[in-house]
């Protein structure tokens, strides 16, 4: 990655610092994702820091362990609360701290205020650049043909769906197929696909057959765990569709695809 | 805890297995994904106000159960007061009692029923049958799955997991009267054969046995919805007419019950509105040329008061339109008969362990991947996943999950709340699995990663972590 | 304590109340004497002879067949041409309703009317609607001396005659009428919203018309609209 070492002159109003949540799946399996995160917010203006962090709670949450949820919730706030913004390149990472993090401190009014301010400030990648940083195009090429799946937290929490197509549109010598049921859910469910592996199984082959359908080159999401669940499923079946991360398209970032070796 | 007959819903993975091996099911079920989806969208898209009636009705549910009381004294009086009787039970066993006193007070040998979940849900038909009582499903799915004696599996489309052979098989397995080798080729040659057997049956019945959709406070009126109209003879043609109504059903006033029909066919079939919204106040009066001479509503509590007061209330906004099992790729893929019980998909997953408890249902508030969509079309929005998600936190407070599923998340958080800790655990655990990843695509002797990998291919990690190598570019700044 | 008892207190220990609270009182017979509407759809907000047209519209897309006809006098006619359509034989049942009772039904010599109730071996109906609804293409029919329920569902024929007049845009209109005439403390037995002829989709999710109920709905729209 380059990258000036010296950094620009400071423009007259402050950049806004951006604390980049940058999600377990991306930090463990796929760094890749963080890095093209930060130069498209850098790109956008924006000054990115990484506090230490470990995850959004979303795994224990979703298994019912309030205790755990809050505690990591209550590390993830004060971690985070010296930034302007919380951006994270994952719409169920960014649902789960955006949505869910307040009706954890119901009944506590300190965690609470404070819930409320992390939760105002919180944005998945793509959203933010549209929307907040007023980004309408990106300058990156990327020859070939895409797919979108819209996955389902980012979509029906946070209302992603125009703005990953919109800075795709600009994205030069791409061309986007909609595949049939672009917004139906791959499969992967966080531990549900570990725990009910056959019926993700069902969902996931279905998933992998309109993808396949599109004729497109290459699938893309803002969700890893979705993306890992599609391209696994894609790589054992012999589909040869490559799955990456938008940001990596829209950064311009040109590494091996998700499974390739 | 509430009796249930015919629970399977602790052998969910079971079911599934079965389902997902079936070619039958798995033909019939891809007709829901691609047929009721588009036409609810279409339909729903021709109504401007659709949202805004959403808002309403939820409202007006709402308002209803915080004055349930209330509201159920005013139907009473309505009901009482137009020559029909109001009974409650609080338990099925109660309900079924009552159902069987009024039978047998007619002097009832045959039952007609129109599509009834309250009376799935207190197993009304091997009751009556015990007692020497012959009950016939009238709704022609109802009385597809009766004769195959399974529940149904949707609660609108009760043999939506059928397909048309083996109707035809059924048909020539119990209606033995016919011709063996009769020609079954066409839809309409089935749909006849079932009409000229259940008139009879009508025509014949001494009690009808209906559910109710909804019952009106203000006027002491039930309302049932049906295509067919099968609940309509069902509730004229017999001396004797029952209602099988839960407390949540009430609603205030004629326009509020109009706010909510606005929203229930849309949602349940993708029609404008049902073919047949019937309103029943009481008995035949005098002069009334037809309609039955004793009218009876049974109003069932079945654990719907504790939900009442607790973290499931918004459950009892349902109006049982079936959408939210219409969405769910869960239920696309394995059917209702995987729930286990009456009440399949979201809804399902949701209101059967109020019923029946969570020990006994443990797998269906599991089996979600929470995608939300049915909450998207809930036409009372009804926060289902959330729901599912308290159900999960009160197995959770049990003990119920799998130790290893528990012990494997109590593993993860201690890591995950001590952040450098989790930093170190985790650069070993890339670069071990990185270089796995090197010589091995299939990870079958990791307990969870065997469930990933049976299916699909796992990525092979970069072997340093995002933050490893953040920290390494900021030093070198 | 008697089920009824058990139940009321359940529910009121459940909502933390004891059911005499003069406010929760109050706002639940408001709401029953107030009825409010709530919601109503643009849809079938249109002048009459507009209302007229989008019911007779939305008769047709639920697979019912609409006709309108200048005045009630030409329904006899419109009954015995739908006949010969079909290929049925002359007969029909219908009510006593007096708006019925007073059509010149000896216009049509061939035609055989009787009166009263189905049982179960007619295979045409004639019915009278209380009221139309435009919004969906929906009958309003009530039960009574003069309307025998079992017209609206045993034979395979079912023709309803409606007055233009009245034909509301939307149910609401509909109850405040019920109100008016009936009375919300005597309600008829039966009030049916019909809107298309009997289907089913039971069989594989292939549809089909009249189930049980009839297999041809024909509404005759009559009058003046207005």
């Amino acid at each position: 990655m380059n990258k000036d070492v010296t950094e620009a002159p400071q423009p007259a109003t402050k950049r806004p610092r951006v604390g980049l949540f940058v999600t377990c799946l991306v930090d463990l399996i796929r760094p890749a994702v963080g890095f093209a995160a930060v130069k498209l917010l850098e790109d956008a203006g924006c000054a990115v820091e990484v506090p230490t962090q470990t995850c959004c709670g979303q795994p224990a949450y979703n298994s019912g362990d309030r205790a755990t949820t809050r505690a990591i919730a209550e590390q993830v706030i004060s971690a985070f609360e010296p930034y302007d913004y919380v951006v994270a390149p994952s719409g169920s990472c960014a649902g789960m701290l955006k949505t869910h993090y307040p009706e954890l401190f119901a009944g506590n009014a300190v965690w609470e205020r404070r819930a409320a301010r992390f939760c105002a400030k919180t944005h998945e990648l793509i959203s933010f650049l549209t929307e907040v940083m007023k980004v309408s195009e990106v300058t990156a090429r990327f020859e070939g043909s895409v797919t979108y799946h819209d996955s389902c937290s980012g979509l029906r929490e946070l209302g992603i769906k125009a703005q990953p197509r919109r800075l795709l549109a600009s994205v030069q010598g791409l061309s986007l197929k909609e595949m049939h049921d672009s917004d139906v859910c791959c499969g992967f469910g966080g531990t549900f696909c570990v725990k009910y592996p056959d019926i993700s199984n069902t969902i996931v082959t279905k998933k992998a057959e309109h993808i396949a359908a599109t004729g497109a080159d290459t699938l893309l999401a803002g969700d890893l765990g979705c993306l890992m669940n599609m391209a696994g499923k894609l790589q054992r079946l012999g589909t040869p569709v490559k799955a990456r991360h938008v940001a990596e398209v829209l950064a311009g970032i040109d590494i091996p695809a998700i499974g390739e070796r | 805890m509430a009796f249930a007959e015919h629970l399977t819903s602790p052998a969910f993975k079971e079911n599934a297995r079965h389902a997902l091996a079936d070619p039958q099911l798995q033909s019939a079920l891809h007709g829901i994904e691609t047929g009721i989806v588009d036409r609810r969208r279409a339909t729903v898209a021709k109504l401007p106000e659709f949202d805004a009636l959403r808002d309403s009705a939820r409202a007006i549910k709402n308002h209803t159960l915080a004055h349930l009381d209330l509201y159920l004294e005013q139907f009473e009086q309505k009901c009482t007061a137009a020559g029909g009787h109001v009974h409650y039970a609080v338990t099925a066993e109660e309900a079924r009692a009552k159902v069987l006193e009024i039978c047998r007070n007619a002097n009832a040998r045959l039952v007609t029923k129109g599509k009834s979940m309250v009376g799935e849900e207190i197993a009304i038909n091997d009751f009556l049958e015990q007692n020497g009582i012959t009950p016939v499903e009238t709704d022609l799915g109802e009385y597809l799955v009766q004769i195959r004696h399974e529940l149904p599996s949707h609660i609108i489309m009760p043999a939506v997991h059928l397909t048309k052979a083996q109707i035809e098989a059924d048909f020539r397995r119990v209606h033995t009267h016919l011709a063996p080798d009769r020609n079954l080729e066409e839809h309409q040659t089935l749909l006849t054969e079932a009409r000229v057997i259940l008139r009879d049956r009508f025509l014949s019945a001494d009690v009808g046995i209906t559910g109710a959709n909804f019952l009106i406070a203000e006027t002491g009126t039930s309302i049932i919805v049906t295509n067919e109209g099968n609940g309509d003879l069902t509730q004229t043609l017999p001396r004797v007419h029952i209602v099988l109504a839960s407390i949540e059903k009430v609603v205030p006033t004629l326009e509020d019950v109009s706010q909510l029909l606005r929203v229930l066919a849309r949602s349940a079939t993708a029609q404008e509105m049902s073919v047949y919204t019937t309103f029943s106040t009481g008995p035949r009066r005098a002069g009334d040329p037809d309609g039955p001479n004793e009218y009876h509503v049974i109003i069932l509590d079945n654990g719907r008061t504790a939900m009442l007061g607790g973290q499931f209330r918004d459950m009892l906004r349902c109006i049982r339109c079936g959408a939210c099992m219409n969405h769910c790729p869960v239920y696309a893929a394995v059917g209702g008969h995987t729930y286990g019980w009456v009440y399949p998909g979201p809804m399902g997953a949701v209101l059967t362990p109020s019923i029946v408890g969570i020990e006994n249902a443990g797998h269906l508030p599991n089996a979600s991947t929470f995608c939300g969509r049915c909450e998207e079309v809930c036409p009372v929005r009804i926060p289902l996943p959330g729901l599912m998600r308290h159900w999960r936190e009160r197995e959770f407070e049990r003990h119920l999950s799998p130790a290893a599923v528990r012990s494997g998340l109590a593993f993860w958080a201690y890591l995950a709340t001590r952040p450098r800790l989790y930093a170190v655990a985790m650069s070993l655990f890339v670069f071990g699995l990185g270089l796995l990843g090197k010589f091995f695509r299939r990870f079958r002797w990791l307990p969870l990663a065997g469930n990933w990998t049976q299916h699909r291919d796992f990525p092979a990690p970069q072997m340093q972590t995002f933050q490893a190598q953040w920290k390494r570019r900021i030093r070198t700044q | 304590m008697s089920a009824r008892d058990t139940l009321f207190a359940s529910i009121r220990k459940s909502l933390g109340v004891t059911g005499a609270e003069g406010e929760r009182r109050a706002a639940v017979a408001e709401r029953l004497r107030q009825h409010p509407r709530g919601v109503i759809p643009a849809r079938g907000q249109l002048p009459p002879a507009e209302r007229v047209k989008l019911f007779a519209r939305m008769v047709e897309a639920a697979n019912g067949s609409a006709e309108i006809l200048n005045s009630a006098d030409q329904v006899p006619a419109a009954v015995a041409a739908l006949l010969r359509r079909h290929n049925l034989p002359m007969q029909v049942r219908r009510g006593n309703d007096p708006r019925l009772a007073a059509l010149p039904w000896d216009k049509e010599r061939q035609l055989d009317v009787s009166v009263g109730a189905s049982d179960g071996h007619q295979l045409v109906s004639v019915g009278h609607a209380f009221a139309g609804v435009a919004e969906t293409g929906t009958l309003v029919m009530t039960s009574g001396t003069d309307n025998p329920t079992t017209l609206n569902f045993l034979p395979d024929t079912h023709i309803v005659v409606v007055d233009a007049r009245d034909i509301a845009g939307d149910y609401e209109a509909v109850w405040q009428h019920v109100r008016e005439v009936f009375g919300v403390d005597a309600l008829p037995r039966a009030i049916n919203l019909i809107t298309g002829p009997s289907r089913s989709a039971d069989i594989a999710q292939i549809l089909i018309l009249g189930a049980h109920g009839p297999r041809r709905l024909h509404v005759l729209v009559v009058g003046e609209a207005g």
